[in-house]
């Protein structure tokens, strides 16, 4: 019995890299043997001058899945889309309601009033509208309960308004593959943001000063590693986001709450609980000042327009680097609160692996 | 004491608010959008310009059926169909227009620009300190961005500071001695496509002098009457990349340091064309726009042509616009969206460089020196935006302690990606936001006042419409609505030498100069002097007395131009002194230095930019200043 259970796991294993080898011979591995057209040379010329012909080919053969659809990850889509992605997946079948209208620029007032549409569906159109070069669709289902050969189809996933646990779920999910995923989350509460990134292991083309470019590797902790560093651990200077985030994350899944299903009536409750990881870390509570959980609290599930804005941008160029390998890419978390209006990079957990090895 | 007048909450000055956004390009349409959805409700929009294709890849609001349509109109209406119940009001106009006056610019709480060009962000400046509007400013290029505060008073006004000004080059490394592509783009773009194609009573440094005795016209560059189109087309090319390159080599002066120049004939470059004088054409598609790359069955813009590929390129577009383009000949201006007028400019500067052992380049490579192209990104515009939208929200309630300027950097800094900076105070020697005089170097007995008005007053102080005055005695006034014999006086006083004018300018002359409309005046200090470096001060004068403009050396291959941003980001980490304070010193004038590149290859023209240009100034390391309070 071991051994059929064996077999079959080696069966599908092989039929997995099948695929894959399929998949780059039509050209998914990010070859760049043919020219861009003269259609795209004039639609991409300034971008271009930015990043180099290879990226944009690169960029041209890449396909995304973006699971929830906010203000946020919106603007993600219209970044990437603009940019000139291979292809874009939508997934959220939440029916839109008026709530959505209001950090979201895509969904149009009628749409909104039918209240038949999915978000994934309202923005759909209105994304393939800015770069017909795109193919933008919308992948029905539930992003806790997909299944692994699914994001296979994926060369980057981003993830937002999920669960902790659909996150760790997805993120795990991509670690599986022996397709490269790159995993991204974002959420943004009201006037502050977090970004997560997962390339795994990334290698990628560094500029030198005076010099040719040299190649660089990158090995990236999982979201279960990097949020359950011992705090103690921790640099001082650790922005307090990072801390912050960590307490209502977990307090939320204790509750088996939505993220952002909080307000001001927790507080007690989440002070509690501040109280309690932080005496298991080791960290001084007045590392995530109470101001700071209230104003996340009171955020609920709001986005404030031009933090959206800003979360999307950094994302958009997060994952053209990635498909590129140009460029320096975030390692690994990014945090923005417009109280203080720092654009911070945190690398946790900070210590390099290879002194593991 | 300002909180009882602040409004209490964002939401309710945001409501209240009415904001004036100048520029609905790259960083205009982002910022529509976000203004928008942040609750703005009375919003104006100016811009000047239509849609072009190279804009779609950012400018989100636009669509392929909207080329050559007014950005302004079409971003209102885009945003209109998900907002309908908000107010915008689209100018399709230029901001330097008189309308738009100091009683236009007092309506607005806070006045937004999302501008290309150093005149216009000047212009505006100037505006929003008359009409005493706070004024956030912003730039992008590339990865680049940087957002700023000017409010009158509180923070320094967007003058305060030096800002690079348009690299310009002496004529003769451009007609004789060029070193760098950039020279050879120069040439080809502003003297042999000018002359050849614009307008033929403008000044052309181009060197026509013929002796070659088979010709006896006085302009070597005019057609024979009986000449046909490819003999035409050979004969200039062997006069100016060889007849005049010989006449230049006879000058051993000149070579005694440097590379000798080979002359180009066209015998040697391209045998057959001379044998077969006329290549037949049967591709030629009437429906598109005329293109010598097409015709000649070239299609990658990334490539380097050849010294043969270039000639027949040159050679091909230079009939292609006798033969489809007669018309215009005679006013034509170079465009970098006229892909005939962008191949023969590549190709005549490849020839060139050719001639004088510089690397050659693509036409993709080409047309960015030509047309002074800012790399731009939507990613970077939209942060931009976003950053725009915080600040108007701190202005507009009047939180001024929180006020920063930010920077997005393309490698982070002490673990910053978007670094925000306290504003600095006003520089009390800015001629613009305080009184101090300037001083003006120039040889009273030979310079005209016309020389001063234009290389000075308006190019370097950047007034529209200046008045200039010398004691109580009125010498000059620009504009409208002058009676007839007020006009031929002033047209007089122009071609006048300075210590020829009615009130003689001599050493020790103070001039006043006024604008009405950006309402700005200023005193100019003269100092006589005799002798100026030709190739240090070209203008034949020096303006002084406020801190000058920092002239850069521009990188100018357009080869490197994403390295040379990298590493001079790296190159600053180490100047960073405190990672943690927002308000550190630090030298930003060389993270922040690819702000060249929209500055890159001009000569002394007025830089003609693209949509989203930054001026990246930010250099508060530059001029010690005290940090708002």
């Amino acid at each position: 019995m071991m051994d059929l259970s064996k077999y079959v796991t080696y069966l599908i294993s092989f039929f997995r890299r099948l695929r894959i080898r399929a998949f780059r011979a039509m050209g998914g591995d990010g070859g760049t043997e043919e020219e861009l057209t003269a259609q795209e040379t004039a639609l991409y010329d300034r971008q271009i001058r930015v990043w180099g012909v290879d990226a944009q080919k690169r960029l041209s053969k890449a396909h995304v899945l973006v699971c929830g659809v906010n203000g946020t990850t919106i603007e993600f889509c219209k970044n990437i889309v603009l940019a000139g992605v291979g292809s874009l997946s939508l997934m959220d079948d939440h029916i839109v309601t008026e709530d959505d209208l209001s950090a979201n620029f895509l969904i149009p007032h009628d749409v909104c009033m039918q209240g038949v549409s999915s978000r994934a569906e309202a923005c759909c159109e209105s994304l393939k509208d800015f770069n017909p070069m795109v193919r933008v669709a919308v992948a029905i289902g539930d992003p806790s309960l997909i299944d692994e050969g699914f994001v296979d189809r994926f060369d980057i996933i981003v993830v937002s308004c999920a669960s902790l646990k659909t996150k760790l779920f997805l993120n795990d999910n991509c670690r599986k593959r022996s397709k490269h995923i790159a995993f991204y989350s974002v959420e943004c509460k009201d006037s502050c943001g977090e970004i997560f990134v997962d390339l795994q292991n990334h290698s990628y083309l560094q500029k030198k000063p005076g010099g040719e470019p040299e190649q660089q590797e990158l090995t990236y902790a999982s979201l279960q590693e990097a949020i359950s560093v011992p705090w103690k651990n921790l640099p001082k200077k650790t922005t307090k986001l990072y801390y912050a985030t960590r307490v209502l994350e977990s307090y939320e899944l204790s509750e088996g709450r939505d993220p952002g299903e909080t307000g001001l009536s927790d507080l007690p409750a989440v002070l509690a609980w501040r109280k309690d990881m932080c005496d298991r870390m080791s960290l001084s509570e007045s590392q995530i000042p109470t101001a700071l959980l209230e104003r996340l609290l009171a955020a609920g599930k709001k986005e404030h327009p031009p933090v959206c804005a800003i979360l999307g941008g950094i994302l958009g160029q997060e994952v053209i680097k990635s498909i590129s390998c140009k460029g320096d890419p975030i390692k690994n978390f990014f945090y923005y609160d417009a109280a203080d209006g720092k654009g911070i990079m945190e690398d946790i957990p900070p210590t390099p692996v290879e002194q593991f090895a | 004491m300002a909180s009882a007048a602040a409004p209490a909450s964002s939401e309710e000055a945001v409501k209240a608010a009415k904001v004036l956004m100048v520029g609905a390009g790259g960083i205009g349409c982002e910022l529509l959008k976000t203004l928008a959805l942040s609750g703005f409700s009375d919003i104006h929009v100016i811009d000047l310009d239509t849609i072009e294709v190279s804009n779609l890849n950012r400018q989100f609001l636009f669509r392929k059926s909207h080329v050559g349509q007014s950005k302004a109109h079409v971003a209102r209406d885009a945003i209109l169909k998900f907002r309908p119940n908000i107010n915008i009001e689209s100018h399709h106009a230029n901001v330097k227009d008189a309308q738009f006056n100091v009683d236009f610019f007092k309506q607005f709480n806070v006045v937004l620009n999302g501008l290309d060009n150093l005149d216009a962000r000047r212009h505006v400046n100037r505006l929003c300190l008359a009409a005493e509007v706070p004024l956030v400013e912003s730039g992008t290029t590339g990865f680049l961005g940087q957002v700023t505060v000017h409010v009158k008073g509180k923070t320094e006004c967007y003058e305060c500071q030096p800002k690079p000004i348009p690299k310009s080059y002496p004529v003769c490394t451009i007609t004789s001695t060029p070193s760098k592509f950039v020279h050879c783009i120069v040439w080809a773009k502003e003297l042999l496509f000018a002359k050849l194609f614009g307008d033929k009573n403008q000044d052309n440094d181009l060197n026509v002098h013929s002796k070659d005795g088979s010709s006896s016209k006085s302009d070597v560059f005019e057609r024979d009457v009986d000449e046909d189109l490819d003999q035409y087309a050979q004969r200039i090319y062997d006069h100016v990349f060889g007849y005049n390159i010989e006449v230049a080599l006879e000058n051993e002066e000149t070579w005694k340091n440097r590379r000798r120049p080979n002359p180009v004939y066209i015998r040697d470059t391209l045998p057959e064309a001379v044998k077969q004088n006329g290549s037949s054409r049967d591709c030629s598609n009437d429906h598109e726009e005329p293109s010598a790359m097409a015709s000649l069955g070239l299609t990658n813009p990334q490539e380097i042509w050849t010294l043969a590929e270039n000639s027949r390129v040159l050679l091909e577009a230079f009939k292609l616009f006798f033969e489809k383009r007669e018309k215009e000949i005679g006013n034509l201006v170079f465009d970098k969206d006229d892909q005939l007028a962008v191949e023969f400019v590549t190709a005549a500067a490849n020839i060139r460089a050719h001639s004088f052992g510089i690397p050659l380049h693509s036409l993709f490579e080409a047309k960015g020196v030509a047309g002074n192209i800012v790399h731009a990104v939507a990613t970077t515009n939209a942060i931009i935006a976003g950053l725009i939208v915080i600040e108007a929200i701190k202005v507009l309630r009047d939180d001024y302690k929180n006020y920063r300027m930010t920077y997005c950097l393309e490698h982070p800094t002490k673990k910053l990606l978007l670094m925000p900076v306290e504003p600095f105070e006003p520089n009390t020697s800015c001629y613009v936001c305080s009184e101090t005089p300037l001083l003006l170097d120039v040889n009273t007995k030979v310079t005209k006042l016309k020389e001063v008005i234009d290389k000075i007053i308006k190019s370097k102080l950047g007034m529209n419409l200046p008045l200039v005055m010398i004691g109580s005695t009125l010498v000059f006034e620009d504009g409208d609505g002058l009676e007839e014999d007020e006009a031929a006086n002033y047209a007089l006083n122009l071609e006048k030498v300075l210590a020829e004018l009615p009130a003689p300018v001599i050493n020790g002359t103070k001039l006043t100069v006024e604008d009405f409309q950006q309402e700005l005046s200023c005193s100019i200090n003269i100092k006589h002097r005799e002798e100026f470096d030709e190739e240090k001060e070209p203008d034949g004068m020096v303006l002084s007395g406020w801190s000058a403009p920092v002239e850069k050396q521009i990188n100018s291959n357009g080869e490197n131009k994403s390295a040379a941003s990298s590493s001079s980001a790296h190159a600053t980490d180490d100047t960073v002194e405190d990672p943690s304070k927002p308000g550190m010193k630090r030298k930003l004038d060389e993270l922040l230095e690819t702000k060249e590149n929209c500055d890159a290859s001009s000569s002394a023209q007025v830089v003609e930019d693209d949509d989203d240009c930054t001026m990246l100034d930010g250099n508060p390391a530059l001029i010690k200043k005290k940090r708002l309070q």
